[in-house]
């Protein structure tokens, strides 16, 4: 928390970036520490996704899409997996394992001691620690992607090579996308504080991130339509990976307006939840009582 | 109790029993709220694998030309409705094969000591568990009885059949109680790992993902292409989602049926016996320091 009287008696504040690579390199130190652990968790990381994998490619036996007219093929579809692999293991590696750990902090009161340092407190609480295992999905999601887009530019039908501006386009959206994930799991960790413990965190995270895993025209329809527009306006867990996925999977040029309109409010979304995880968080710790004693 | 525990044979046996279930299930009871709320919550991913099913099924029907009404269209077996009732059927056959914490509650139970206990009590680790599982199952069927029955009544539709006939119905119900067993004896027989090493939860984890896919939680067994697919359905795992809910869909024919439940008895027989020797073997290479 900003603490005025810190900020007076201290002008220079704390390096973050440098506490961020202490942070990253004690989390390394530490996951090298139980090196069979962390072998055995890359490799069930592994296993979830090659299960995935499996499951759409069987899907893909008897389908040449995900819906009518979606355009969402099979190697156009394999883009979109890539790119839900690409943010979740993001959001895992870097955030799960602190939103865990601040509900854990807040019932033993272990969040006295966070509160007390003279850094911000969100920032400390969002990247102490790192999970490194998770990122061995980021390696799987590379290598979808890479046979994905090989296979998208050498088919006979419709080949497409994606141009450099939705090349780059598509690294700005996944950033915002993980931000908005990052928004969600800080505000609903940030609640454990009014709830005690929230040891339902993680389920009601899968459940509600469930929802972002599939192509958003799937929902477009009769009584999904009211789930749609949640998903893409109150809580945009829609865009985290259409937008990006879209962004790559098809050409630029022919787009309609509704199109760039998800793209343009997915730029405002990623801001909105951003300040008001912010102040969901600050709320939450002014409410803060300790637990011991 | 005045008389010695080993004179009063079955009827002190019934009462030990007894206790056990009554405590359990009052444990689990505290808690009934949040636990109706978290089962009904485990219904929303079938709320998107309906939409990606219908889909994935819009996308066939069109390839095919039929109209969305007069659709036909089936992938192993299962049409779109069948799909979204076969979700549906899992979610009942994990409410009883799912066994959560026990694998890991008994190697924490090694590793820690705690497992002396029933080293120097009259009381039998197996059957305590077993006892307790039942407990919390019973308890837990009590309270979600109600959000399962709700979200079946919303989707009655999906069931294009309706009920079953009588027979399939008690097969339905018998291969749910072995599949329940099936699971609680194969997670017993890996936690029982731990006599061996001290550290399982990796292990469990891989475990519990294979048992996701070849259970068939995750989709129909059918879809799998032929030669994994064989292989698929010799294995243990089937019992544990897929198959009671094959068998209450009628996607199992009636005169494999019989078969088909003798070997679903046979393999809770095998690991009933893989449990037990596991155990023994386990607390012989088993040493307990301290107090």
């Amino acid at each position: 928390m900003d603490d005025p009287a810190t900020k007076e008696s201290k002008p220079v504040g704390p390096n973050y970036w440098k506490v961020f690579l202490t942070f990253a390199s004690n989390s390394l130190v530490r996951d090298m520490t139980f090196r069979v652990n962390f072998f055995l968790q890359c490799v069930s990381s592994i296993g979830w996704t090659l299960m995935n994998v499996g499951f759409y490619l069987i899907i893909f036996q008897y389908t040449g899409s995900i819906g009518e007219d979606t355009g969402w093929d099979r190697d156009k579809f394999f883009v979109f997996l890539a790119t839900t692999w690409f943010v979740n293991s993001l959001v895992q590696a870097f955030f799960m394992p602190n939103a865990q750990e601040f509900s854990e902090l807040i019932r033993t009161g272990g969040l006295d001691f966070a509160l007390l340092k003279p850094i911000d407190t969100q920032f400390l609480i969002s990247f102490r620690r790192i999970d490194w295992s998770a990122l061995s999905n980021f390696v799987a999601g590379i290598v979808i992607a890479a046979i994905a887009l090989y296979s998208l530019a050498t088919r006979e039908v419709n080949p497409m090579i994606p141009s450099l501006i939705s090349v780059l386009l598509y690294f700005v959206f996944v950033v915002c996308g993980v931000l908005i994930m990052y928004s969600l799991m800080i505000s609903l960790s940030a609640t454990s504080i009014w709830l005690g413990r929230n040891q339902t965190l993680y389920n009601f995270w899968f459940y509600i991130t469930n929802f972002s895993r599939y192509p958003m025209e799937i929902y477009d329809r009769g009584w999904g339509k009211p789930l749609y527009g949640f998903f893409t306006f109150v809580i945009p867990v829609l865009l985290v990976v259409n937008v990006p996925a879209r962004l790559l999977a098809r050409p630029i040029d022919p787009r309609t307006d509704w199109e760039w309109m998800l793209v343009g409010w997915a730029l405002v979304a990623t801001l909105v939840s951003l300040a008001t995880s912010r102040w969901i968080f600050k709320k939450a710790l002014l409410s803060y009582r300790s637990a011991s004693s | 109790m005045t008389v010695p525990h080993h004179a009063a044979g079955l009827s002190w046996r019934f009462s030990t029993w007894w206790v056990i279930l009554r405590t359990a299930l009052e444990e689990r009871l505290v808690y009934r709220g949040d636990f109706a709320l978290g089962t009904l919550m485990r219904f929303l991913p079938i709320l998107t694998q309906i939409f990606l099913w219908f889909a994935i099924f819009d996308a066939i029907n069109a390839q095919q030309g039929n109209t969305r009404e007069s659709s036909t269209a089936q992938i192993g077996g299962f049409g779109f409705r069948d799909m979204v009732a076969y979700y549906l059927l899992t979610m009942v056959a994990r409410a009883f094969s799912s066994m959560p914490g026990l694998a890991s509650g008994i190697a924490q139970q090694i590793r820690d000591g705690e497992i002396k206990r029933y080293l120097i009590q009259p009381i039998d680790l197996i059957g305590f568990l077993l006892l307790t599982r039942i407990a919390h199952k019973l308890a837990y069927y009590a309270i979600a009885v109600g959000p399962f029955a709700l979200v079946f009544f919303l989707c009655r539709d999906y069931f294009v059949t309706g009920w079953p006939s009588a027979s399939v119905m008690i097969a339905f119900v018998a291969s749910l109680l072995m599949s329940f067993l099936i699971g609680f004896f194969l997670e017993a027989a890996i936690g029982m790992i731990g006599f061996w090493f001290l550290e399982v939860s990796s292990l469990l984890f891989i475990y519990m993902l294979f048992s996701f896919f070849l259970s068939g939680h995750m989709f129909p067994l059918t879809l799998l292409p032929e030669g994994i697919g064989s292989i698929v359905q010799f294995l243990p795992f089937k019992y544990l989602a897929y198959f009671p809910a094959a068998v209450f869909l009628g996607k199992i024919p009636s005169e494999q049926l019989p078969m088909e439940m003798a070997i679903q008895f046979s393999w809770l027989v095998f690991f009933l016996i893989v449990c037990r020797l596991a155990y023994a073997r386990g607390v012989r290479r088993y040493s307990g320091f301290g107090g």
